[in-house]
């Protein structure tokens, strides 16, 4: 294949994982790296390069716009951002003396789960219990705008929060994702934080998460210009488009339909690491 | 803030996009190996080295570039953070602040 065709092949792609990641609500990342792997058999070192660099593209661009309507919370992020980036710092490191068979194999349970996060209905909001004095004291609090003025809410159960919060981040810099399905599970059951705070903080978050593996990766070669150029222009492209048709239409199907193809890449990227192809 | 991730987004996004034009119109040879792990050539694994391609017109030089500006967006947001915090006097954040963009610098002082 030519250095061109193979680029606009990828770069094909990379819309529909774009577009897909968007859809789902999973990111991009969690498609493209087993596409790059199974479709293209790109080593995995260089397909999480990749997708790392993609992530942080997708999360800015999103984040921007969630900053505007007041729902994340920039205190809670930044505190939680210590536990994300020491993570990605931790998972980084960990790409390097793990071999890539067992990264597959943690990817495909990370898809599993991912899969069956996404299709789970959004929680009712869950009642306030007594406020975690930890987080009072933290100010891990905050308001959002509903119809008839502001609704208040304080964190619950901080330590936990921020344990599993270091797992999202150690998994974001092992597997080159944004994590955002473990970081949502973080702050939505175990910090008891509502729905639509949780969603736009933790995306706030990816890009700040995947930045602290950037420079891991970078110096250790696993981001390729060449390769790079095409997954973070067609990724970024998928997801813009992606949002885009999220807020005017159905996606429950769609959502049904793509967590097939998600368990499916889950099941194949075990079985090449079980088998010792990746 | 908002404003700024979407600049520098935008401005990533458009080096990137230049650097790759030039990339394909001068490689248009067989596409290379990416199958066997080998890591970037040098010259794309620093900060110093990506900035030194560029002054030659570099065209993976320039995509690395542009690379770098994506991952420097968040870092800038993080150090607004610090100052914004500082600025409301709230020294809890700011220093919560300090401890995030220490981590974000240590990671560039990684060698293989």
């Amino acid at each position: 294949m030519s250095v061109l065709s193979f680029t606009i092949a990828i770069f094909g792609s990379s819309i529909l994982a774009g577009l897909l990641g968007a859809l789902t609500g999973l990111g991009g990342g969690v498609v493209i790296v087993p596409v790059l792997c199974l479709v293209f058999k790109i080593d995995l070192h260089y397909a999480i390069g990749a997708s790392l660099v993609s992530v942080i593209a997708t999360s800015s661009g999103a984040a921007a716009a969630y900053v505007r309507e007041g729902y994340s919370n920039i205190r809670i992020g930044m505190f939680l951002e210590v536990a994300t980036t020491l993570g990605a710092l931790f998972g980084a490191y960990l790409t390097a003396k793990v071999s890539g068979n067992w990264i597959g194999i943690i990817f495909g349970m990370v898809l599993f789960y991912s899969a069956w996060a996404s299709l789970r209905k959004i929680p009712i909001e869950p009642k306030m219990t007594e406020p975690d004095s930890l987080a009072v004291r933290l100010n891990c609090r905050g308001s959002f705008p509903v119809q008839n003025g502001k609704e208040e809410y304080v964190a619950e159960h901080v330590p936990a929060g921020f344990g599993i919060m270091f797992v999202a981040g150690t998994l974001s810099g092992l597997l080159g994702i944004g994590s955002g399905a473990v970081k949502v599970l973080a702050m939505d059951q175990v910090m008891k934080l509502p729905f639509k705070v949780s969603t736009t903080t933790s995306n706030f978050m990816i890009g700040v998460t995947a930045a602290a593996s950037a420079g891991f990766y970078l110096s250790h070669g696993y981001i390729l210009p060449g390769l790079s150029m095409p997954v973070v222009l067609g990724v970024l492209a998928g997801s813009l488009v992606g949002s885009r048709i999220l807020v005017n239409a159905q996606v429950q199907t769609l959502r049904m339909v793509f967590s097939i193809v998600i368990v499916a890449l889950g099941a194949e990227m075990i079985f090449n690491g079980l088998t010792g192809r990746l | 803030m908002g404003r700024m991730l979407q600049i520098g987004v935008t401005l990533a996004a458009l080096v990137v996009l230049f650097g790759g034009v030039l990339y394909l119109r001068h490689f248009r040879g067989p596409m290379p190996n990416y199958q066997q792990f080998h890591g970037a050539p040098d010259a794309y694994e620093s900060v110093h080295g990506i900035l030194n391609g560029l002054g030659g017109f570099d065209s993976q030089s320039l995509i690395a570039f542009g690379i770098l500006l994506l991952i420097a967006t968040p870092v800038c947001r993080v150090a607004f953070g610090l100052v914004g915090f500082a600025l409301l006097r709230d020294r809890l954040y700011a220093a919560v602040s300090a401890i995030v963009l220490i981590i974000l610098i240590l990671s560039f002082f990684t060698r293989r």
